[in-house]
């Protein structure tokens, strides 16, 4: 009971908590403040690097150059943060919605940024791979934001309030009337339903998961030998085609949230591995500019 | 028949051994009589291993019996032992169906027909009452049982679930779990599941469609063999093979049983308790009444209880109950020093609303309650603040503040905070002393059940907040006075979800206000029932009906269960016609709602899909129960990915436990309700926690503090499913380190598998968890903050309807 009345004794040393209450998309983030910020840098960047002159000419080396460099290394260190603070649960106030959305626009300002810090000295050395690889990286980000932007409403329709494990207990439910359905079947009918029993509704390795693509769908399989055959008794194999159609339906369910999750997730193994292969290639990139220009 | 004794004890629960063990202590003459054939059926029920709790720890326990927190085995065993020491006399199978004669000489008759002679009567026979039983052929066959403890006792076996309440279709799905591999049966005589919540019903129905279950309605059993069932159905009888029937017939409470003694309860409420002494002697003198029935369901009052109901019935007046120093506590910090007595007496006699409270029931409240001395100008609560308990001013007088200058005072005895407690919205206005003086807070919970147990007080309370109400509402100078002949003929409704108070086109001009709840009004444009407006508690519809005479022009009905007040037609016209400015100032109101409504129905011409769209997810908010929500978890399907970063950031931010579910919940137009707490206005939850730990904290979160039992009755009392009964995960290693090695189970809700292992044998206790809103947590909601795309909203009502609309919000 007592904590019913704590609100007088805390009253002054409440924290003023924070209410994240607003509905917007991290894109549109706080009327679009991040595209505003990144934005203005990049216009800066172009536009100083077209004021200033620099002797002989534009490169790394320069004392712009280093500017630049400076900010685009602490750039890179501070947009991998994301992954760090999208999994440390402080108490603090933050929101990964600003974050993430500071993270795209500040990302792609890194083209400018690191591109106008080579000072287009492009060629066949660690330096020329730090800035491909970032690139890369960046390039895989923009088809994350992409694919963030277009795909969860297929997510949503796709599934039709169902969750994951519904989706797999349906299919494990339409196995069940199949096992007891096929009995009366004959040998050769039979075969290929228990074929489709076997079947693993995840098997199918990455093409097929992210094509949505099964071409040896044991089910679809033992639909068409069925629906062909002639051997077993008639009403007990519309029965079992009648089922099999049914699990087709729920597997074809369960393949296209898996590919949109897929979809969803898959660039991020490029995008994260990247960016430690970036770092790598970085440090490597500064060191030896200290060490051996 | 047997010899007469001092004192007969009914029940042998904790409070009914307690009593005996006392009575064995002193060397009374003694029986206690238990229906079963062993001590304390309600807690030998619970689940194997459970652990039961010893609340409140405050409380002193006062019994010859041992008690403090255990598995259920070992208080149990200990009571065995205890029983045997201290030479209680136990009559098993002694199920007590019948008690006549009067203080001195009761007789007992037993179900069996054996009768037992008592001077004095103890009835503990707490609140469980008994099961309804199969009454078909074969009923008596070993293989019914009432009850499942655990599910895991049954495999590879064909059950069959008789009656489809919540607690059958529970005990239907705990068996028909897959890797059980039962073959499981639920029978339900009527066509639908009317008396069961709709979440165990589309689980159930689940169940049915995925072939773990079969489900057969306007079915009932005809004939139970060993090993077969006979079924009478629609079709005809049918045999099925059945090894085990578990009938969940509902129980008959033992109110009716008491009652037949001729004890008197306080009111016709469920919430009733019978009438006390503060010796707990009932309305039949020699017939004490103790433990749960009495109201106090908690094992440590039980004890405590019996042991102190044989020192009064032994002649011991003089004991002080085992209370007494948290009372002393509660009084403590007041200017002037009173006996704990004294305090009950002055503010009984001080407070209108206590004036019939007997001085046990006196004692309980005060013990849920808080006395406070404020000073002159002090401020008691403020506008806007969550607050649902309820103010009583023992001493000195209150000032509402209704605008900065201008305050209205009560006075010395009446009550305040009313609206939080009856409507559960956030306070009205700012309540200050208005002189040095002292308040008295009541717990919503105490309030609720000091109206149900004193009729005086609920009528007092509901007068003052009905009269409150309509000031507020139908300001203009309006007077106590002016209401009185409105507020005489007012009557409360209750109104199931759903249901419709007002239909469109018929005649009628009563007013209602909402009480509780909320309402949504609907129009019939082109055929199709279109959202106009949702309506919270406090406010008041079918005036247009009394200024204009004309007939309703929308349709109003309860998004949830609610409570209206209606308002005869002919009191109000004459309320009106007394003040003109009144009339006006509803003129206003009604102008301006008549305008909403045409400017909708002019845009349902042009913009026909964009209204149904609004219109169809405002119904759709409705149906989720959002209604009666404070602050709901919705999320966006435009815009999540999927990644579960919410869910995780939850577990992360509490004990490892994440209190919802994302993907679980209903969709409707891209909005998705997920499955976690909406915070309801008045928690289902919190109806029956026997260790009263729920409660609402200051920014609205509906919460458990510590002291929870794990009894599961909030779960079970939740509609939408959110509470869990879970253990906490054992601790994980750092996120460095699992970012760094991979040890542990990264981030969010450990897998069962890897808390399995950690444990080992341990089983640690499971207790009630659900999301607090991150209370204590300055950053706010997590799963907010732990969103990347956005797709995660916290809202409450009043921003329903603009989510309704479904766009980003721009600024
Ligand atoms: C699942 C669950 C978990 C709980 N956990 C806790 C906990 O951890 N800690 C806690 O403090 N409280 C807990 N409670 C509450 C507590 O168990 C009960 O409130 C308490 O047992 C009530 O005690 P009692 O003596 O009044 O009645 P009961 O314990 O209900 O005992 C009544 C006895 O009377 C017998 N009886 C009934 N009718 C008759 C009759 N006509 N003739 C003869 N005998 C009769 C019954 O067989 C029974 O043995 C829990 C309750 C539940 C349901
Ligand atoms: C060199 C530049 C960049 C680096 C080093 C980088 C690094 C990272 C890292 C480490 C993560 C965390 C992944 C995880 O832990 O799940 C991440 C996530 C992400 N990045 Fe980048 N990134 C860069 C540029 C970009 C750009 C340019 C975009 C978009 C145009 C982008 C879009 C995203 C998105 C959408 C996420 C996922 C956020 C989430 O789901 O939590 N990134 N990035
Ligand atoms: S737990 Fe359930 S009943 Fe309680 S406040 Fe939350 S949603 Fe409402
Ligand atoms: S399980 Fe729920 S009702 Fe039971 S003690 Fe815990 S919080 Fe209270
Ligand atoms: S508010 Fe906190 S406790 Fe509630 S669901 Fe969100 S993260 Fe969990």
């Amino acid at each position: 009971m007592a904590s019913l009345f704590q609100r007088r004794r805390n009253k002054a040393t409440q924290v003023e908590r924070v209410r994240e209450r607003r509905h917007e998309g991290f894109l549109r983030y706080a009327g679009f403040r991040w595209a505003k910020i990144s934005g203005g840098l990049c216009l800066l960047v172009i536009i100083s690097y077209a004021l200033i002159d620099v002797t002989p000419r534009h490169n790394g080396g320069s004392w712009y150059g280093y500017t630049l460099g400076t900010i685009g290394a602490a750039l890179i260190l501070w947009l991998t943060a994301l992954g760090y603070r999208k999994r440390k649960m402080t108490s603090d106030h933050w929101s990964l919605k600003a974050w993430t959305s500071a993270h795209v626009y500040l990302g792609l300002g890194l083209i400018v940024v690191g591109t106008w810090h080579t000072g287009f000295q492009l060629g066949w050395n660690v330096h020329t791979l730090a800035w491909a690889l970032m690139m890369l990286v960046i390039l895989s980000g923009l088809y994350g934001v992409i694919v963030y932007a277009t795909l969860p409403q297929a997510l949503s329709n796709n599934r039709e309030q169902m969750t994951q494990m519904q989706m797999l207990e349906a299919i494990r439910a339409f196995d069940r009337q199949l096992h007891t359905a096929a009995q009366p079947l004959t040998p050769e009918d039979t075969a290929p339903v228990l074929a489709a029993l076997d079947e693993d509704p995840f098997a199918g390795g990455v093409v097929a998961r992210l094509s949505g693509r099964y071409p040896d769908c044991a089910t679809a399989a033992a639909l068409r030998t069925l629906t062909l055959s002639r051997s077993s008794d008639s009403e007990a194999r519309e029965k079992v085609v009648g089922l099999l159609r049914q699990k087709e339906a729920a597997l074809a369910r369960l393949r296209q949230h898996l590919r949109i999750r897929g979809l969803l997730e898959i660039w991020l193994y490029v995008h994260v591995p990247l960016t430690f292969a970036l770092i790598a290639a970085l440090s490597a990139h500064i060191i030896s500019v200290f060490f051996y220009w | 028949m047997s010899e007469p004794v001092k004192v007969a004890i009914i029940g042998s629960g904790p409070a009914g051994l307690s009593a005996a063990s006392r009575a064995g202590q002193l060397g009374l003459s003694h029986v206690l009589l238990e229906k079963t054939d062993h001590l304390s059926d309600t807690i030998f029920k619970y689940q194997k291993g459970k652990r039961v709790l010893a609340t409140p720890e405050r409380l002193d326990l006062r019994s010859d019996c041992r008690f403090a927190e255990g598995a259920r085995e070992y208080i149990l065993g200990n009571w065995d032992e205890d029983a045997a020491n201290n030479k209680v006399h136990v009559a098993y199978h002694a199920d007590v169906v019948e008690v006549t004669g009067a203080k001195g000489a009761f007789a007992i008759k037993t179900g069996k027909g054996d009768v037992f002679h008592a001077e004095n009567i103890v009835l503990a026979i707490g609140t469980q009452g008994n099961p309804n039983r199969m009454r078909c052929e074969g009923a008596d066959l070993p293989h019914i049982i009432y009850q499942v403890d655990d599910p895991e006792d049954f495999k590879d076996r064909h059950i069959t679930v008789v009656g489809s309440g919540d607690a059958g279709i529970e005990n239907a799905l705990g068996v028909a779990e897959e890797a059980l591999e039962n073959t499981v049966t639920i029978l339900n005589r009527s066509k639908d599941f009317a008396r069961a919540k709709a979440k165990n019903v589309s689980d159930m129905m689940e169940a049915g469609e995925n072939g773990l279950m079969s489900i057969r309605t306007e079915t009932q059993p005809k004939k139970v063999e060993t090993g077969w069932l006979t079924l009478e159905t629609p079709d005809g009888d049918e045999r099925i093979p059945c090894d085990v029937i578990v009938a969940r017939l509902g129980s008959v409470a033992p109110r009716g049983f008491v009652e037949s003694m001729g004890i008197e309860f306080t009111g016709p409420d469920r919430e009733a308790f019978p009438k006390l002494s503060p010796t707990f002697e009932s309305t039949v003198p020699g017939i004490f009444v103790i433990g749960a029935l009495a109201g106090y369901p908690l094992i440590k009052h039980c004890m405590n209880q019996g042991y102190d109901v044989v020192e009064f019935i032994n002649g011991n007046t003089g004991l002080t109950p085992a209370d007494e120093k948290d009372l002393a506590a509660i009084f403590a910090g007041l200017p002037q020093k009173k006996s704990v007595s004294e305090w009950l007496e002055y503010l009984r006699t001080r407070v209108s609303i206590f004036a019939d409270v007997s001085p046990l029931q006196m004692r309980e409240f005060m013990l849920d309650s808080k006395v406070v001395f404020y000073r002159k100008g002090e401020v008691v609560f403020e506008k806007g603040e969550p607050g649902s308990s309820l103010f009583a001013i023992a001493d000195g007088f209150a000032e509402v503040e209704v605008s900065p200058d201008f305050t209205v005072p009560i006075e010395q005895g009446s009550i305040f905070g009313e609206v939080g407690l009856i409507s559960g919205r956030k306070r009205g206005a700012t309540i200050r002393a208005g002189a040095d003086g002292i308040f008295v807070e009541v717990s919503r919970t105490a309030a609720l059940k000091l109206m149900a147990s004193v009729p005086g007080a609920k009528r007092a309370i509901n007068r003052i907040s009905l009269e409150r109400q309509l000031l507020q509402i139908f300001k203009g100078g309006l007077t106590v006075e002016d209401l009185g002949p409105v507020v005489d003929t007012a009557e409360v409704e209750r109104v199931p979800a759903g249901k419709v108070v007002l239909t469109e086109g018929e005649q009628g001009d009563d007013v209602y206000v909402i009480r509780s709840g909320s309402m949504v009004v609907e129009k019939d444009i082109g055929g199709k029932p279109i959202f106009l407006r949702y309506l919270p508690a406090g406010s008041f519809f079918g005036e247009m009906g009394v200024l204009s005479g004309q007939p309703r022009n929308a349709t109003v009905k309860a998004a949830v269960g609610s409570e209206v007040i209606k308002l005869t037609g002919e009191s109000f016209r004459k309320m009106l016609a007394a003040r003109p400015q009144v009339r006006e100032a509803t003129e206003a109101a009604v102008a301006e709602r008549a305008q909403m409504n045409s400017f909708i129905e002019s845009r349902k011409a042009t913009y026909s899909s964009a209204v149904d769209l609004y219109s169809d997810t405002a119904s759709f908010i409705m149906k989720e129960g959002l209604g009666e929500a404070t602050d709901a978890l919705l999320i966006d399907e435009n815009l999540c990915v999927g990644c579960d970063n919410c869910e995780k950031a939850c577990a992360d931010s509490h004990e490892g436990l994440s209190r919802l579910d994302r993907e679980a919940g209903k969709t409707f137009a891209h909005l998705h309700v997920p499955t976690s707490c909406r915070h309801c206005e008045h928690p289902h939850c919190m109806a029956d926690c026997p260790p009263n730990v729920i409660h609402r904290g200051p920014d609205g979160e509906v919460f458990m503090e510590p002291g929870c039992i794990g009894c599961g009755n909030c779960m079970r009392n939740c509609p939408y499913g959110v509470i869990r009964m879970e253990a906490a995960p054992p601790q994980k290693p750092s996120l460095l380190r699992w970012l760094l090695t991979g040890f542990g189970p990264g981030p969010g809700e450990p897998s069962p598998k890897w808390t399995k292992k950690q444990l080992g044998d341990k089983k640690p206790k499971k207790i009630a968890v659900k999301c607090d809103m991150c209370k204590g947590i300055s950053g706010g909601p997590a799963c907010v903050r732990a969103c990347p795309t956005g797709a995660a909203i916290r809202v409450s009502p009043e921003e329903f309807l603009s989510i309704a609309r479904l766009d980003e919000d721009t600024d």
